[in-house]
């Protein structure tokens, strides 16, 4: 790793997040087009959250990862604190890995 | 500005430390692993105040390790970060009005950001979840890093803590309220599946990205608000 390649990766990253803000500004968006903006920020999250929970690398993450995650998710649902869902996830993995379930 | 701090409540905060203290965890470990891998100290800390997307460091760092080229690193970091231009059409304008709050806001635009802003539906609550996220983060993150980089690599691996469950399930207590939605619920699950159907076959970044195919389903939807 260098300091230019740094440096380009900075510049570009910068260069995707000002675009949307900017793009924005410019044209007037429709409700439908808001509407459409939001899903897929949200549809984006969602796939997010699949693949870094079920996917390590491009093979299978394991099972401690996903459960953990599973767990936490049902906390969620049942209207948990946000604070009890994060440390459930981490604690839930980390339980089963110490166990040595991968 | 002042008035989007007074609109911050103590349950928002509480959130947003939860979320900041997994990211301090990870930046250690960041810092640790590129001083491991053979960087100088400070290569680390540069990255991760002026790029400051987690998963595209880990990522350029892990190429290079495995004997990648710089230029190869570059390309998988970018491919990651492609996400953060729809993620700016979606929340750009919590960011607040101005050059200057667009310019500084914009660098803040990460998963957790907007994923926090997302999940407000009131515009005033979600511009101060928005900012209040980002300034923590970006504190926690950068502040762990140079605290991984010096003290190397006894800080270990975040998975041991299972901390790398912590991120998506913070993500998805986030986007709970919005997958009650029917349309935006299908979408979510069949681009979920498109991004992990095509893992195994795509580099890294891209399956995400593929993901928008499930937007599909929403086309003939009619707007309803």
């Amino acid at each position: 790793m260098t300091l230019t390649a740094v440096l380009v990766l900075a510049a570009g990253t910068y260069a995707f997040r000002l675009a949307g803000p900017l793009l924005r500004d410019r044209v007037e968006l429709s409700a439908r087009v808001e509407l459409l903006m939001s899903t897929s920020a949200t549809v984006l999250l969602f796939a997010l959250v699949a693949t870094a929970s079920l996917t390590k690398g491009q093979g299978f993450a394991g099972l401690a990862l996903p459960i953990g995650v599973l767990v936490a998710g049902v906390a969620a649902w049942r209207k948990a604190p946000f604070v009890v869902v994060v440390v459930l996830a981490a604690v839930t993995t980390a339980g089963l890995r110490f166990v040595g379930v991968s | 500005m002042r008035s989007t701090w007074r609109t911050l409540d103590a349950g928002l905060l509480r959130d947003v430390a939860a979320v900041a203290a997994g990211a301090a965890v990870s930046g250690a470990s960041f810092g640790a692993i590129s001083t491991g891998a053979g960087l100088p100290w400070w290569l680390p800390v540069v990255m991760s105040v002026l790029v400051f997307a987690g998963g595209s460091q880990f990522m350029a760092v892990g190429v290079v390790a495995a004997g990648g080229s710089p230029a190869a690193a570059v390309l998988a970091g970018l491919l990651l970060n492609v996400r953060h231009l729809p993620f700016g059409l979606a929340v750009g304008d919590v960011l607040g009005k101005g050059l200057l709050p667009r310019l500084v806001g914009s660098h803040l635009l990460i998963d957790e950001t907007t994923a926090f802003a997302l999940a407000q539906s009131d515009p005033r609550k979600a511009k101060a979840a928005y900012w209040s996220c980002g300034v923590a983060l970006f504190i926690s993150w950068n502040v762990a890093v140079v605290a991984g980089a010096l003290i190397g690599r006894t800080i270990g691996d975040p998975a041991a803590f299972g901390l790398d469950a912590a991120f998506p399930a913070a993500l998805l207590a986030l986007l709970l309220p919005a997958l009650k939605d029917r349309a935006t619920r299908h979408a979510a699950l069949l681009g979920a599946a498109v991004a992990l159907a095509t893992t195994p076959f795509l580099p890294a970044g891209v399956p995400v990205l593929f993901a928008l195919g499930g937007l599909l389903v929403t086309a003939r939807q009619e707007v309803e608000r």
